[in-house]
């Protein structure tokens, strides 16, 4: 009996934590689970069965939302792994200035999303924004980048990956920096070059870094919201809508119900997607 | 263990909600000792002066003052209302839009019933129709009405001989004349997406002129945009505007406040819009504002001018509110020929008063004046919003794919009707 008593009173810990996981975390999912089967007014609800799902997923706009969605993740996931290794090496090495770059190329992170959205919706204005300006100095008429239904997607993920390479960069500093310097003498004594050094020793080793990184990325970028709506709120009409950005507009019309359904449409997606490739991606992680 | 966890959860089920609805009532009773301060909650975009001034009034007669609370416009705030009309938190008075939107906030359900009040006999019953559901009037009027045309720079029509065009094809006539003088002859706003909206809205005037009963069955699901000839033009409106360049070329780009500027400046000579924009004119541009005029928006129809009417927004009254018999003798004080006395010489109307009785003071701009004209002659039909509950939400995309050539008219169209499907269903309509 007293053994057992000794047993229950370790769960106690746990208490705390399972109170907050309940009350914040899973009786809202079981509650949206719910109510993405009801036609939904907030006050009073009748159940319909999958007629949500059905009407989310005969929404006009939901094709391009798919194309823009994985776009959007693979694309800004991409770039910040390159763009963010490239940085991460440059900023390992033996620079003067080092300490002063890293905290230029963090920046962009502690500025609110919104706020970044707004700043370049405005740099971008296709005749007094200043970075159609700056192109005129030099005699190239700028497109509109938020404007045109070719470039919009584009020019946001641009800034996404402006915006985002930062953390990408002080993930790869960190993982750069766990590498024992060792197996660089190591090669050096080989006879091994720079290129090398990077293909033969950084590149396998920074593995566990790089993975964090396609991780958070690929999961940031499929529901990625704020930004686009700063910057296009889905427009030129529905070009740049994303998934996020379709259930945003459904809920603000009032439609709570059809919105939680694509909320939990959102939720098995993202998790379909990010599981696997996180288990590809540990299973070919290298111990140090 | 499995015993343990079920006791300690039902203990938090049990527990927990007591502790937050104790919070809640102290609360109550903390407020109910202070003294009363009525609040109105309203949207940031409208235009303040009128109601403070009525306010201010009402404090200095009775000593009960108002507090404004502000609120984002559109569909952000839409959802505001919602949710805290649903957890109980809503302001003594709120102002919302009157028509297809009301019937979103259960209004039997949340405000209070105004049928008895005797003031409402004075109101027009084209408005009293607009915030009536199922037999009850919940609101009163908040401004004057307005109108949805085309608002024009009538120096530039001076300098190149223009005349106020009449049918559609005399109003492409005119922009042609306006683009190769080489200013913007119609003006695009589209990074305010509901800017786009104008040309459909405005063009319902012909709809319900040619298709009388469009609006009713329009809301039993038989009718549609797209198989209805009178309500797919104004899809074709846009791609010829669109197809003829007479857009200003950063038209995705600006804004509702640039457009202004450049209608006033003259940079731009047409610019579809409601008569609302008078009153920003006349704030922002009070030299300019008497350049501006306004025409209905034409069509090709034979023998048929006349323009879309957008009726008040409104000021409810919440019903669970802890000053309600305070906000029934505030709305009374509003609509009474005091009130709108105060009100109409601090806001200058954007087009007819709908209590009886009340003139349009004499510095109204004549922009409106060209409004009034409409109206004398009877030439005014309520925008759909107003006669029917079923609106596509994503209306304003739409109509800027239609405007800047991403969609095909027929398509814009149907997609227009199937996007109100959601809507209906909503609401729960008969035949959807």
């Amino acid at each position: 009996m007293i053994k057992q008593m000794k047993n229950y009173y370790s769960y106690l810990f746990l208490l705390p934590a399972g109170l907050v996981f309940t009350i914040f975390f899973l009786i809202p999912a079981i509650s949206s689970l719910f109510f993405s089967l009801t036609r939904w007014t907030l006050t009073d609800w009748t159940y319909i069965g999958l007629e949500n799902f059905r009407m989310f997923f005969s929404e006009d706009s939901l094709r391009i939302g798919f194309q823009n969605t994985f776009l959007y993740a693979f694309l800004t996931c991409g770039l910040k792994v390159v763009f963010g290794l490239a940085l991460g090496v440059y900023l390992t090495s033996e620079i003067r200035t080092k300490n002063y770059l890293r905290a230029v190329v963090f920046f962009p992170n502690l500025i609110s999303t919104i706020a970044v959205g707004i700043t370049f919706n405005s740099l971008m204005h296709p005749s007094k924004g200043a970075i159609n300006r700056g192109l005129m100095f030099i005699g190239i008429t700028g497109p509109d980048w938020l404007g045109n239904t070719k470039l919009a997607l584009l020019s946001v993920i641009n800034v996404d990956v402006w915006k985002g390479v930062g953390i990408a960069t002080v993930i790869f500093i960190a993982g750069i920096s766990s590498i024992p310097t060792q197996y660089y003498e190591a090669l050096s004594i080989d006879g091994g070059n720079r290129f090398d050094k990077f293909r033969h020793i950084t590149l396998p080793l920074v593995r566990p870094a790089m993975n964090s990184v396609i991780i958070l990325a690929l999961i940031g970028g499929l529901r990625t919201f704020d930004l686009i709506w700063s910057m296009t709120k889905g427009g030129p009409g529905f070009t740049t809508d994303l998934l996020a950005s379709i259930i945003y507009k459904q809920y603000s019309s009032g439609f709570f119900g059809l919105s939680t359904a694509g909320n939990v449409f959102l939720f098995i997606l993202v998790s379909v997607i990010a599981f696997p490739i996180y288990k590809y991606l540990n299973s070919r992680e290298v111990d140090l | 263990m499995k015993k343990l966890m079920l006791v300690i959860a039902i203990i938090c089920l049990v527990v927990l909600p007591g502790l937050f609805a104790n919070g809640n009532s102290d609360n109550v009773s903390d407020q109910s000792e202070e003294s009363p301060v009525l609040v109105l909650l309203i949207d940031n975009a409208t235009s303040l002066d009128g109601i403070k001034a009525v306010a201010a009034a009402f404090e200095s007669k009775t000593g009960v003052a108002t507090e404004i609370e502000l609120r984002p416009g559109s569909a952000e705030g839409e959802n505001l209302l919602k949710t805290r009309l649903a957890t109980g938190e809503m302001s003594d008075l709120v102002y919302f839009n009157s028509g297809s939107l009301l019937t979103a906030l259960n209004p039997e359900r949340n405000f209070v019933d105004l049928t008895n009040e005797s003031y409402m006999d004075k109101i027009s019953s084209s408005y009293k129709q607009t915030v009536t559901v199922n037999g009850k009037i919940f609101g009163i009027p908040a401004s004057s009405s307005a109108a949805g045309g085309i608002l024009y720079n009538k120096k530039a029509y001076r300098e190149l001989g223009l005349e106020v065009p009449m049918t559609w094809d005399e109003f492409m006539d005119n922009c042609q004349v306006v683009k190769d003088a080489g200013k913007t002859a119609v003006i695009g706003s589209y990074k305010d997406d509901w800017t786009a909206q104008l040309f459909l809205l405005s063009d319902f005037y012909y709809v319900q002129q040619q298709v009388p009963d469009f609006a009713e069955r329009f809301t039993k699901n038989e009718a549609k945009y797209a198989t209805t000839p009178a309500a797919l033009e104004a899809f074709y409106k846009y791609k010829e505007v669109q197809e003829r360049d007479f857009m200003n070329s950063d038209y995705l780009a600006t804004t509702y406040d640039e457009a202004l500027g450049m209608l006033a400046e003259g940079d731009g000579v047409h610019y579809p819009m409601l008569t609302f924009a008078f009153a920003a004119l006349t704030n922002n541009y009070p030299d300019q504002v008497e350049d501006i005029g306004f025409f209905a928006q034409p069509d090709n129809a034979p023998g048929l001018n006349g323009t879309t009417v957008w009726l008040p927004n409104s000021i409810y009254i919440y019903k669970d509110g802890e000053n309600v018999d305070l906000a029934k003798q505030w709305a009374d004080f509003y609509v009474s020929p005091e009130g709108l006395a105060i009100y109409s010489a601090t806001n200058k109307a954007d087009g007819p008063f709908v209590v009886k009785g009340v003139e349009l003071p004499a510095d109204t701009p004549s922009g409106v004046l060209d409004l009034m004209k409409y109206f004398e002659n009877d030439q005014t039909a309520p925008a759909l919003e107003f006669i029917t509950p079923v609106k596509a939400p994503n209306s304003p995309q739409i109509c800027v794919e239609v405007g800047s050539g991403i969609s095909e008219p027929l398509d814009a169209a149907e997609k227009y009707d199937r996007d109100t499907e959601k809507q209906a269903k909503q609401l729960n309509l008969p035949g959807w």
